[in-house]
């Protein structure tokens, strides 16, 4: 079998979605939603290096290294913030997150 | 190839920002004592200054550079005036209160530089790339400052909703951004709408939707407004008068620049979804604050109907549209900032109270700051005589222009709604049994709601600068 463009295309868009349902379902821990975030934009770079690849254009994969930098410093402001957070409440489970409702 | 110092040239208040920002950081890591802000904040202020003053420099129509990644147009001229404005009041209004809670340290002040250079390339992106970055550079600032009272479980929690929800929505931006990038075979705007030619394809039908709800985030309207009232709520006050202002310019910014410059010929693909937003979010924004007793949260919910109302203009899909946009931004900046000087005046002792409650009887125990709130109040609500109405008055007037006849009766009947919260404000403030008097609010935040409480009432004398200029901004959009 020929693997083509559409087979790329189908993992990242089942990793993607994966990802959106990881940050949407999870009850449990904030880690999670940031291995879910994590799991989004690299499914965003195989799209990206996929259609670099079939379109014979290199912008796509000049964008996918940028995306990793930037998802590298987007993890550690994420973790940064979940550190303050847990100084302050104690716990890291997402159903504690209710200080603030309505 | 343009040579470099042409395209810096053109990206002088950018370059002015990234420089003063870099400087700042490094005056407070070598001079601040115990990293308090020592004249970091004045500094910046006067770093954005710059900055606005250099707007005025570039006259041209429209020059691209950076190999076609950054666009100085008149568009982007005017978008980034507004946002320098809002992060420049919002220093100003930070001031006092960063002093008084205890959390003035100079990294504050070189965030929100941070985040502005990161509107200000935002506002002139030109390609898909460009566009992430200037986001996520406004996204990042806006993440840290969004907790950034470190010791406060709700300013924390504040943090953390935002990032989480924040990241989702690049992240789905991004996802839309892919699809584009391979279904229309280049990253530019310009070269998109070139690739699609009025027949999409279901690729890119695809791509702008998901680029639409990641954009939908970032302006807060519904359904991807969730985040809103809780990190309103929960983030320090003057940051929300930055969330409010500044980061709202920007998100919506290039959301028309996006619609305008990439998808021209599929106008009827996107007219739907922001129709369909639009309406949403005037309806959440009039019935949900309707129960809400703190002011803050009240402004989350009355700026998320404010951005379906904005959005109304661009439904129009014409340029008269885009005008009425502009307008309804500029209006809406000098309200929100002119609300959120008030809300920093309220201070009983030495607490920052929030509660609506906390208003009543405001015309008893100080007679001036309770005029000018319910001038703001009647001018966010759009009661004729002042400038809110014109707002409304523009992105309606737009779309019954593009016969969208039903958008702009709903939109009308929810601004009627919307009014019931408004005036029950000012009932509160006129009516009420006195609650505790505020104490004396610091020079600056006052002389804020001063000047906006004058525009907002001058805009109906002397419309016309703001309608020129803003008629000239869409023009070099088409």
């Amino acid at each position: 079998m020929q693997i083509g463009l559409t087979h790329y295309l189908s993992v990242a868009a089942i990793l993607f979605t994966l990802g959106v349902l990881g940050i949407i379902l999870n009850r449990k821990n904030i880690i999670i939603i940031l291995m879910s975030v994590e799991l989004i934009l690299l499914s965003v770079n195989i799209n990206l290096v996929t259609f670099s690849t079939f379109l014979g254009d290199l912008t796509g994969q000049v964008f996918s290294l940028f995306i990793l930098t930037v998802a590298a410093a987007e993890a550690a402001i994420g973790l940064a913030i979940l550190v303050t957070y847990y100084r302050n409440r104690g716990s890291i489970a997402v159903e504690d997150i209710n200080m603030m409702k309505g | 190839m343009t040579p470099i110092s042409f395209a810096l040239a053109h990206s002088l208040p950018e370059v002015v920002l990234a420089v003063g920002a870099l400087a700042l950081l490094m005056l407070g890591v070598f001079r601040a004592r115990d990293g308090r802000d020592w004249i970091i904040s004045e500094c910046a202020i006067a770093v954005l200054g710059l900055a606005f003053l250099l707007l005025f420099v570039g006259t041209g129509p429209k020059v691209v550079v950076f190999d076609g990644a950054f666009i100085d147009d008149a568009f982007g001229r005017y978008m980034k005036g507004l946002a320098l404005i809002g992060s420049m009041v919002t220093l100003v209004l930070s001031l006092d209160y960063m002093r008084r809670e205890k959390i003035d340290l100079f990294e504050f002040p070189v965030l929100v530089l941070l985040a502005t250079l990161g509107m200000l390339m935002l506002i002139s992106a030109q390609t898909l790339m460009s566009l992430y970055l200037g986001l996520e550079l406004m996204s990042l600032s806006l993440y840290v400052i969004a907790a950034f009272h470190r010791d406060n479980v709700r300013a924390s929690e504040a943090g953390l909703k935002y990032f989480a929800l924040g990241a989702l929505s690049s992240g789905m931006l991004l996802y839309g951004a892919s699809l584009l990038y391979g279904f229309a075979g280049t990253v530019s705007l310009e070269g998109i709408a070139a690739a699609i030619h009025g027949k999409p394809n279901i690729g890119v039908i695809f791509g702008l939707v998901f680029l639409l709800a990641g954009l939908s985030f970032k302006m807060s309207v519904v359904p991807f407004h969730m985040w809103t009232p809780d990190v309103y709520e929960g983030a320090p006050t003057p940051v929300t008068a930055f969330f409010a202002s500044a980061a709202k310019m920007a998100a919506v910014a290039i959301t028309v620049r996006v619609v305008m410059t990439a998808f021209p010929g599929v106008t009827d693909q996107w007219r739907q979804i922001l129709i369909f937003v639009s309406i949403l979010s005037m309806a959440l924004g009039a019935f949900a604050a309707i129960g809400q007793s703190n002011i803050k949260r009240l402004m989350a919910y009355s700026s998320i109907g404010h951005m379906g109302f904005a959005l109304v203009g661009l439904a129009a899909g014409t340029e008269q549209g885009v005008q009425g946009v502009l307008v309804y931004l500029s209006i809406y900046l000098t309200m929100t900032l002119g609300t959120f000087a008030a809300i920093l005046s309220m201070r009983v002792g030495d607490v920052y109270v929030e509660k609506i409650s906390d208003l009543a009887g405001l015309s008893r125990t100080n007679a001036p700051m309770a005029i000018f709130l319910s001038a703001m109040m009647l001018s966010l609500a759009g009661i004729p005589p002042l400038a809110g109405f014109f707002a409304k008055w523009y992105v309606f007037n737009a779309a019954i222009q593009a016969h969208l006849y039903p958008l702009a009766v709903i939109g009308v009947l929810m601004s009627v709604v919307a009014c019931f919260y408004y005036l029950r404000i000012v009932k509160v403030i006129y009516f009420d049994e006195p609650a505790p008097g505020f104490e004396r609010a610091s020079p600056a935040v006052t002389a804020v709601l001063i000047v906006a409480s004058l525009l907002v009432v001058g805009f109906s004398f002397w419309p016309g600068p703001l309608d020129v200029a803003a008629a000239a901004a869409a023009k070099s959009l088409f």
